[in-house]
């Protein structure tokens, strides 16, 4: 099978070696580390496999957004270490691929004495994980880290090394990376079956006919179980958790220089507040366990929840306008840890249940999945001869985009022509979007990729020239209407 | 890129290419920023008569308007950049622009802020369900049926009924979409009731009052929208393919704030003077920025009467003209049902306001609009207007209410009677 992007029509022939179920971060990050392996000196064949119409588009592009340390994991568990290596590889990589990251830090803020007086636990606990920034501070420090915190903070535990992080450019990355290695990413292909074939391959049955695989790694999210079970296991059950979010005007991006965490306590999990990696503030999210794998949509129940708590950590922030809400599902299961389940006779590997730490510890399951396979007996390793990784473009607030950039604009007005307006997205860069190895389906994708409507206006000024930019690309139509 | 000017105009709207002009006339080096491809503002996708009544004592359609006001401002002199978007401050009279050519820095010895006001999207109404594409707001939707030739539903619920929502109508049924429901929280439809008469009977759109959307059905194309009833808290579901957000404008303020300059609370406005001028000197603004909205002909008006005020600014006259020896304005307030006024100071000895009128935005209908004005405890004028306060527009008092005020009092309040 050869590589590149297949988005419709029969699947190609042929067996590839390596099937991975599901284009969100952590099955791009495990087509991207199995593309650019060998084994007995021929490189792995890889097909990344997403029934969605792009990569990114479930768990990976509604969360919270953050590179955590791994200070609260539970200790002990394969989650805790995997955040912890996957914290270090990512940080790294997003340098080297221009994945934008920006090291704020963290403030767990206690405003009982219940919260209070779990502090020091929850240092300790870091501890346990391997982190050892943590410091507990009286309020005086909290107000002093956070100034537009609402009154009755009693005091407060700092987390320097928590980061906030694009997740649209970090599964982006791993996907135009795999693809550069060769790997082939089949969109719009869900998988509904699997048969063994033999003692060799496995035949995954989909909506676009049958895929031949040597292995098969699952890395299906919300519907890891239900792949899990094609393979005849009953391990865990994916309970969907909504979380809603609540974004706010870059106008508030001031009120809030770091995140700002609650302190887990018999009261609930509270909400966070979160510079966003796109200069904006986001408050939530909530949690709220559903039946349906779908539902994404908002609730007058959750708006309501989340401006009660706003207005009460963080008062000045509710006078901002909102200019996005959306809702994530989290893959929660049964269970206390990710499930990572290998199957050597069926050649077959599991990674499911990975919750909102997944982002972090994308790179980390990559490198473990490797490591389970060689276990099965797919002894790879390193390629010699690999591709840089990309130069992804930076969608980040705090670094230099097109508009700024007199050398770029000098090399081609597109990137001075402003369209978007409030994201200041240029045409350059939409045409670049366009134009990319994985090029955006919709406009949702295209925004995952630029900022183009993301902004303030929701497209009141723009809407109309940036789907005119979309519509000039066949095949890219179908949601933009 | 460096240039140097007298005037730097953001925004060739009315109020922005109508100030431009003037000044370019006085014989300044105007410079205007517009960020769109065409300089005109919002009237160039609002394809409907109506335009230019109180400017240019004529009527025309949005596009010949924007046309012709652009025109005037590049025949007075101003010379009219376009796809040049100002993406900050570079000093107290100083921005920085993104154009295709390059990156300016435009120096000028005045700015008039000419940004203009959009209409909040359904993420700032904060309307839950589900994100389909299919949800627009008037400006989105007129950009894409007028300029851009695109295709909308054929079925549409709109949201708001003031002048604006009518014309998303307008806009809609020249889309091939049918208006299956309009929608006001207001007991009663927020137009003139010469529009919405005709309106209701020649259109034959059903108006839902005292009636909010709570809901958006729909995962990959708009299914239904979900109304209450604000009376009786009933919920219903109607069908329809398209939503389109209308009215409830926020004004584009955002390079305001950046300069840190005074703002108002119920407006999100900058606050202004009579002479127009903002809390830093050099710096006005105008039009719809400062009165989210009125028409496009009184934003136009707004641009007119700034011009004597720049140039007085510029001539080191300004101090004079203020007649307090520097002293601050008089600040202007407005009692509930308004939401803001504007002007926001009254500084005396600096002549009317824009049409010697103050704008008020009411949140209530008043059939009978008995207008009182106090100060310091004091009543400083009580009168009743010939014209009724009608929520989603902009109610009107002559400045003349404000003449007996004390020059040296406290703030003057606004309420009714």
């Amino acid at each position: 099978m050869n590589g590149g992007v297949s988005r419709s029509g029969p699947l190609p022939d042929g067996t590839v070696d390596v099937a991975v179920v599901g284009g969100g971060v952590v099955g791009a990050a495990v087509a991207r580390e199995l593309a650019g392996r060998e084994a007995d000196g021929r490189a792995l064949s890889v097909a990344l496999v997403e029934a969605r119409s792009d990569v990114g588009d479930g768990t990976s592009k509604a969360n919270t957004a953050i590179l955590h340390t791994g200070f609260d994991a539970t200790p002990g568990t394969l989650e805790s270490r995997l955040v912890r290596r996957g914290y270090e590889l990512l940080g790294g990589y997003a340098e080297r691929a221009g994945i934008p990251v920006e090291r704020t830090g963290a403030v767990l803020v206690a405003w009982t004495e219940e919260e209070l007086a779990a502090l020091p636990a929850l240092a300790d606990k870091a501890v346990k994980n391997g982190y050892r920034e943590c410091e507990t501070v009286g309020a005086d420090e909290v107000y002093r880290l956070v100034p537009a915190l609402g009154p009755g903070a009693l005091g407060g535990l700092t987390v320097p090394g928590e980061s906030i992080i694009c997740p649209w450019t970090t599964t982006l990355a791993f996907a135009t990376e795999a693809l550069a290695r060769g790997a082939g990413v089949l969109l719009n292909t869900r998988v509904e079956g699997a048969q063994r074939d033999g003692g060799e391959e496995t035949v995954l049955l989909t909506n676009r006919g049958p895929l031949r695989a040597r292995w098969v790694v699952n890395a299906a999210g919300l519907g890891s179980d239900a792949v899990d079970r094609l393979f005849g296991h009953e391990r865990f059950t994916v309970t969907p958790r909504r979380g809603e979010l609540l974004v706010f005007d870059k106008m508030a991006r001031p009120l809030a220089n770091r995140i700002v965490l609650p302190v887990p306590s018999s009261r609930g999990k509270g909400v966070l507040i979160s510079p966003t990696i796109y200069g904006n503030v986001m408050l939530g999210p909530t949690a709220e366990d559903l039946r349906d794998r779908a539902d994404t949509s908002t609730s007058e129940e959750g708006f309501a929840f989340l401006v009660d708590k706003g207005l009460a950590l963080m008062p000045e922030l509710l006078k901002e306008e909102v200019t996005a809400s959306y809702a994530g599902l989290r893959a929660a299961t049964e269970h206390g840890d990710y499930q990572v389940h290998l199957d050597a006779a069926q050649r077959y590997l599991v990674l499911g249940g990975i919750r909102s730490t997944g982002l972090t510890s994308s790179m980390a399951l990559a490198e473990h999945a490797a490591g389970l396979l060689a276990e099965a007996g797919l002894v790879t390793s390193v390629r010699g001869q690999l591709p840089e990784p990309p130069r992804m473009p930076n969608i980040g607030e705090a670094f230099p985009r097109p508009y700024m950039c007199d050398d770029l604009i000098a090399s081609d007005p597109a990137y001075g022509t402003v369209v978007c307006f409030c994201e200041r997205v240029t045409a350059g860069e939409i045409r670049d979007a366009l134009a990319s190895p994985l090029p955006p389906a919709d406009i949702d994708g295209l925004r995952r990729r630029t900022r183009a409507m993301m902004g303030r206006c929701q497209g009141f000024f723009c809407g109309a020239e940036v789907g005119r930019c979309l519509a000039l690309v066949p095949d890219s139509v179908e949601e933009s209407r | 890129m460096n240039l140097t000017t007298d005037v730097a105009v953001v925004g060739g709207g009315p109020s922005g290419l109508t100030a431009a002009a003037g000044l370019a006339a006085a014989g300044l080096r105007v410079l205007v920023l517009d960020r769109e491809r065409e300089a005109g503002g919002i009237p160039r996708h609002s394809d409907h008569t109506g335009y230019g009544l109180r400017d240019l004592r004529t009527v025309m359609t949005g596009p010949a308007y924007a046309r012709l006001l652009a025109d005037r401002a590049v025949e007075a002199g101003a010379l009219v950049r376009t796809s040049a978007m100002v993406t900050g401050w570079a000093g107290e009279h100083a921005l920085d622009v993104t154009t295709p050519e390059g990156r300016l820095r435009v120096d000028a010895r005045a700015v008039v802020l000419a940004t203009g006001a959009r209409e909040r999207p359904r993420t700032a109404r904060m309307v839950p369900g589900d994100r389909p594409p299919g949800v627009l707001t008037t400006g989105q939707l007129q950009n894409v049926v007028h300029l851009h030739h695109g295709r909308v539903g054929t079925r549409a619920v709109v949201v708001g009924a003031e002048l604006v929502s009518w014309s998303a109508v307008l806009t809609l049924r020249e889309a091939g979409c049918r208006t299956v429901l309009m929608t006001s929280e207001h007991a009663r439809a927020e137009s003139y009731a010469a529009f919405s008469v005709p309106g209701r009977a020649v259109l034959r759109v059903p108006v839902a009052t005292a009636t909010r959307v709570v809901r958006i059905n729909g995962r990959d194309a708009v299914e239904s929208v979900e109304v209450e009833d604000l009376r009786t808290g009933e919920r219903r579901t109607v069908p329809c393919d398209t939503v389109v957000f209308t009215g409830d404008w926020v004004p584009d303020h955002e390079l305001a704030r950046a300069a840190g300059l005074a703002m108002d609370p119920g407006s999100r406005s900058p606050v202004v003077d009579n002479t127009l001028a903002t809390s830093r000197p050099g710096v006005f603004a105008v039009g719809n920025l400062v009165h989210p909205v009125d028409t496009a002909d009184v934003a136009a008006l707004d641009g007119r009467h700034v011009v004597e005020h720049v140039l007085a600014h510029l001539s080191g006259h300004a101090s004079e003209l203020s007649g307090l020896d520097g002293r601050a304005g008089i600040p202007l307030r407005a009692e509930a049902p308004f939401r803001w006024v504007s002007p926001g100071l009254v500084r005396p000895g600096a002549g009317a306001p824009p049409r010697h009128r103050i704008l008020l935005w009411p949140d209530e209908h008043r059939a009978v609009a008995r207008v009182v004005v106090t100060q310091d405890g004091r009543e400083v004028a009580r009168r009743t207007l010939p014209w009724p306060v009608s929520p989603g527009r902009v109610f009107r008092v002559p400045s003349s209410l404000l003449s007996g005020a004390d020059p040296r009092g406290g703030p003057i309040t606004i309420s009714l009677g």
